[in-house]
């Protein structure tokens, strides 16, 4: 059996699983909130691109430029209004209020589109492809998505590392309250994370949409794909996001090289045998709950 | 009042400490009066109202120990649906194809799901926060995606459960329901015995403060687990009883992850954290269910909403709203102090 | 320039503070003296606006703030170095300082002049703020708030725990602050140093001041301090 193959296509899913993962953890790290409507935010993306696809006949691409800055705005809303309210030393309000959200967030969906699969299409894109060295075909539209990855987690771990915007979020992650001390309010800060993490499920969510299917319920799949991710590759840590995002790729398409129909499970199997063996993933830091 | 000040009192013969409250002597009796009534329901109203109330006993088992493990414990799991359908497979293959008694077969059900919630609970404890919540998930998930791989048990198409198919159809729906109310009683029972042991305390303790309560000597892991596991069993044997009674074991039902959000929000409008709670609560969502339930989507919508509205604005739910902050128990799980007349 | 009257704060039920009355103007350092639990942490706390006011007001530059959030107040000029130093442990040191340029304040405190003044905080700026001793963690508490340029310092308990080579030094920095106009609200355990660097000692009491004024003599304070004078 050529593994070779499925090597390669895992890689490049883990740069997808990579772009939900990074927002999920940018929520964790600045709020320690874990938002259980990530995935079904992604889909409502997804679909709001359909929309003005069919609305204005552009482009999915260009209906990103909308979508995305739309998805942002409307997380800094939801931090403000809704999520700032469920901060505190307990996780539970956050998880209960983000579950319930995401519950209607999929039915929405079932009322107003229907239940089932979409798929965005870039006309000829998503299926060319080209062949490198060894016989190995790459889809044009995963190896962008991979590349495009790589680009906005450069940016991210600048941002963090090098902004005052960065610098800020590393210090309200340590301490809130003295970030309020520095004359910086915390509020505004966590509305700004839950934007750029709301932007980037946007992207994500178009992403997924073009390179599979999808229907109302999937946000819940693409949530503990972006968990798994995480967690592989330890808290805290976006580069090591990535990797843990290309393990779980690589894990579902070799999987399914073995046995088509367990893609999935192979990748869940995989993320137990990590939480086994290594539970702080391949960065092995530890991280406060 | 200091515990020294109150002793004195005692000693003095001028107070008392007591368990059993006017109120909670009022609500442990209706409660036994109420299950009695229920009992002889059957042959009171129509089997369809009848066939209802074994959905009513099922909830009121997955809230009352999902909030054992949320409220108490701070372990919010959206997974316990892992064990519905271990539960319910247990049942299956237990009363039809090993040929066991139904109560022994739902009891031991109830010892399967807990036996693999331990090794589950080493899994899943590792996680952090919120990340627990979504690892519970993905247990639930890989436990179905395993389960469909067995053609024995159905596979995805899911295996009909046929122990009570020879009773007649009144008789099956009316038994269904007696069994049903049996480990419901047995179930809530258990939730106050447990919260009133020294785990329960403990349980309490970590609820209130898990900091003050692991250094004043909690042995706090151990505790969780304990509830996790507990939590596990529960859920099992509300899977048993749906195998009973609708007579089928589908994959895509019994693991699904609306028994999470139905749980959830009784309890989370019932009171968290209140063993009162999950009961009114789950009135709450029954009724809910037999006026909206029509309407679909808008229905759980709706659910979404109202839980939301619950969690921001009235955190002790409705038991918390008419309790006035925990100075009434219909449960006697507290010591009460007072003044004698 | 700060008119604090008539304040009182709570945590939760239990009164902390109450009635206080104090005043500070430009370039003036007050002491606020008295024994563990007296409310000194908590007077500090509710005048940077960590804590909420029960009643009274406080004044700052003509506009009562008592209802402004920390960080308005800061923004303000209100910078507090918070008890236990809070720095961000996983920030360097110079990061650290950085962070107080969110308070969007000019003056002449910029990143240059404070390593000038505390040149053991600048050869750690590159450090992580986790790592340091506690006497360099102080200094890099007092160095963050100079950045926000000040108007008004609250210092808790800059003293605590350290070693006294180092607080002489943080205490030699003072006067070189109130050149600038600053002034100086401190909290301090040691009752004959605050009385050596301040013009006016404040004495709490069980959330009450006890005793205020200009040069007390120390038999008095010991008296206010212990609540020994209803005895006598």
């Amino acid at each position: 059996m050529n593994l070779l193959d499925p090597l390669i296509q895992g890689i490049l899913l883990g740069g997808l699983y990579a772009l939900f993962a990074a927002g999920l953890s940018l929520m964790f790290g600045v709020m320690r909130i874990v938002n259980l409507a990530y995935g079904d935010f992604a889909v409502l993306a997804a679909y709001g691109t359909l929309i003005v696809v069919n609305a204005a006949l552009i482009s999915p691409l260009a209906a990103l430029l909308i979508v995305a800055p739309a998805m942002a705005v409307l997380g800094y809303i939801l931090q403000r209004t809704i999520l700032q309210r469920t901060l505190g030393l307990s996780p539970l309000p956050s998880l209960l209020v983000t579950f319930g959200l995401s519950i209607i967030i999929q039915n929405l969906l079932l009322m107003f589109g229907s239940a089932d699969q979409k798929r965005l299409s870039l006309g000829g894109v998503d299926t060319a492809s080209i062949t490198l060295p060894f016989d190995i075909r790459v889809g044009v539209f995963p190896l962008f998505i991979f590349l495009l990855a790589i680009v906005i987690l450069s940016i991210l771990s600048w941002v963090t590392a090098k902004t005052q915007y960065g610098r800020l979020v590393r210090a309200v992650s340590d301490d809130p309250a003295t970030v309020d001390l520095q004359g910086v309010n915390p509020k505004q800060i966590y509305a700004l994370a839950t934007a750029i993490a709301f932007g980037l499920v946007a992207i994500a969510g178009l992403a997924a949409g073009v390179q599979t299917s999808f229907n109302p319920t999937s946000g819940s799949m693409l949530l503990i794909f972006a968990f798994e991710a995480v967690i592989i590759g330890g808290l805290g840590s976006l580069w090591g996001t990535l990797g843990g995002a290309m393990i779980l790729g690589v894990a579902q398409t070799v999987g399914a090289a073995f046995a088509p129909a367990q893609q999935i499970l192979a990748g869940h199997l995989v993320f137990l045998l990590f939480l086994a063996f290594l539970p702080n993933g391949l960065t092995r830091r530890k991280v406060r709950a | 009042m200091s515990a020294s000040v109150a002793q004195v009192l005692v000693e003095q013969r001028t107070h008392f400490v007591r368990r059993w409250t006017r109120t909670s002597i009022i609500g442990s009796s209706s409660f036994l009066v109420v299950a009695a009534l229920l009992a002889v329901l059957p042959f009171m109203v129509n089997l369809s109202l009848v066939y209802s109330m074994i959905d009513l006993f099922i909830l009121v088992i997955l809230a009352m120990t999902w909030n054992m493990l949320a409220g108490y414990g701070g372990m919010v799991s959206v997974g316990q649906q892992a064990y519905i359908g271990i539960g319910a497979y247990s049942m299956v293959v237990l009363a039809d194809s090993l040929g066991l008694n139904i109560f022994a077969a739902i009891a031991l059900s109830a010892v399967v799901c807990g036996v693999i919630a331990i090794p589950i609970s080493f899994l899943v404890f590792r996680l952090v926060g919120g990340y627990f919540a979504v690892g519970t998930w993905v247990v639930a998930e890989v436990v179905r995606l395993l389960v469909v791989q067995f053609p024995q048990i159905g596979g995805g198409a899911g295996i009909s459960f046929s122990a009570m198919s020879d009773l007649s159809r009144d008789w099956r729906i009316a038994t269904s329901y007696w069994i049903g109310l049996g480990a419901t009683v047995i179930v809530v029972a258990a939730c106050v015995l447990l919260i009133r042991s020294r785990a329960g305390l403990a349980l309490t303790a970590v609820r209130d403060d898990m900091t003050a309560a692991s250094t004043s000597g909690v042995m706090v892991t151990a505790v969780k687990r304990l509830v996790f596991v507990f939590a596990g069993a529960g859920a099992g044997i509300a899977g048993a009883l749906i195998a009973v009674s609708t007579m089928r074991v589908q994959p895509d039902s019994v693991f699904s992850v609306q028994w999470s959000a139905f749980m959830i929000f009784i309890v989370v409008v019932g009171g968290v954290g209140t063993l009162e709670g999950p009961i009114i609560g789950v009135l709450v969502f029954w009724f809910l269910k037999q006026l909206l339930a029509d309407y679909g989507p808008l229905y759980l919508i709706l659910l979404g909403v109202i839980g939301i509205v619950f969690v921001l604005f009235v955190r002790g739910g409705i038991w918390g709203l008419i309790s006035r902050k925990g100075r009434i128990e219909l449960f006697p799980v507290g010591y009460n102090f007072s003044k004698k007349l | 320039m700060l008119d604090v009257t008539k304040l009182s704060a709570a945590y939760g039920q239990v009164t902390a503070i109450r009635d206080i009355d104090l005043a500070i103007s430009e370039g003036g350092i007050l002491a606020i003296i008295g024994a563990n639990g007296a409310g000194k942490s908590t007077l500090l706390k509710t005048i940077a606006g960590q804590l909420p006011t029960k009643s009274g007001s406080i004044v700052f530059d003509g506009d009562d703030v008592s209802g402004l959030p920390a960080y308005e107040r800061a923004r303000r000029g209100i910078i507090m170095v918070p008890e236990g130093r809070r720095l961000f442990a996983s920030l360097t040191v110079h990061e650290n300082l950085q962070t107080a340029l969110s308070a969007k304040r000019k003056g002449a405190w910029t990143l240059d002049a404070v390593y000038d003044l505390f040149p053991l905080v600048a050869e750690r700026k590159d450090r992580r703020a986790g790592n340091l001793s506690g006497g360099e963690q102080q200094a890099t508490a007092i160095a963050r708030a100079l950045v926000a340029n000040p108007r008004l310092l609250l210092l808790d308990e800059v003293s605590l725990g350290l070693a006294p080579s180092i607080i002489g030094e943080l205490y030699a920095s003072l006067p070189i602050i109130l050149e600038q106009g600053t002034a100086i609200l401190l909290v301090e355990q040691d009752v004959s140093r605050a009385l050596n660097v301040s013009d006016e000692v404040h004495c709490l009491l069980q959330g009450a001041t006890s005793l205020a004024g200009k040069n007390i003599a120390l038999s008095e304070i010991s008296a206010a301090y212990f609540g020994t004078e209803r005895d006598s």
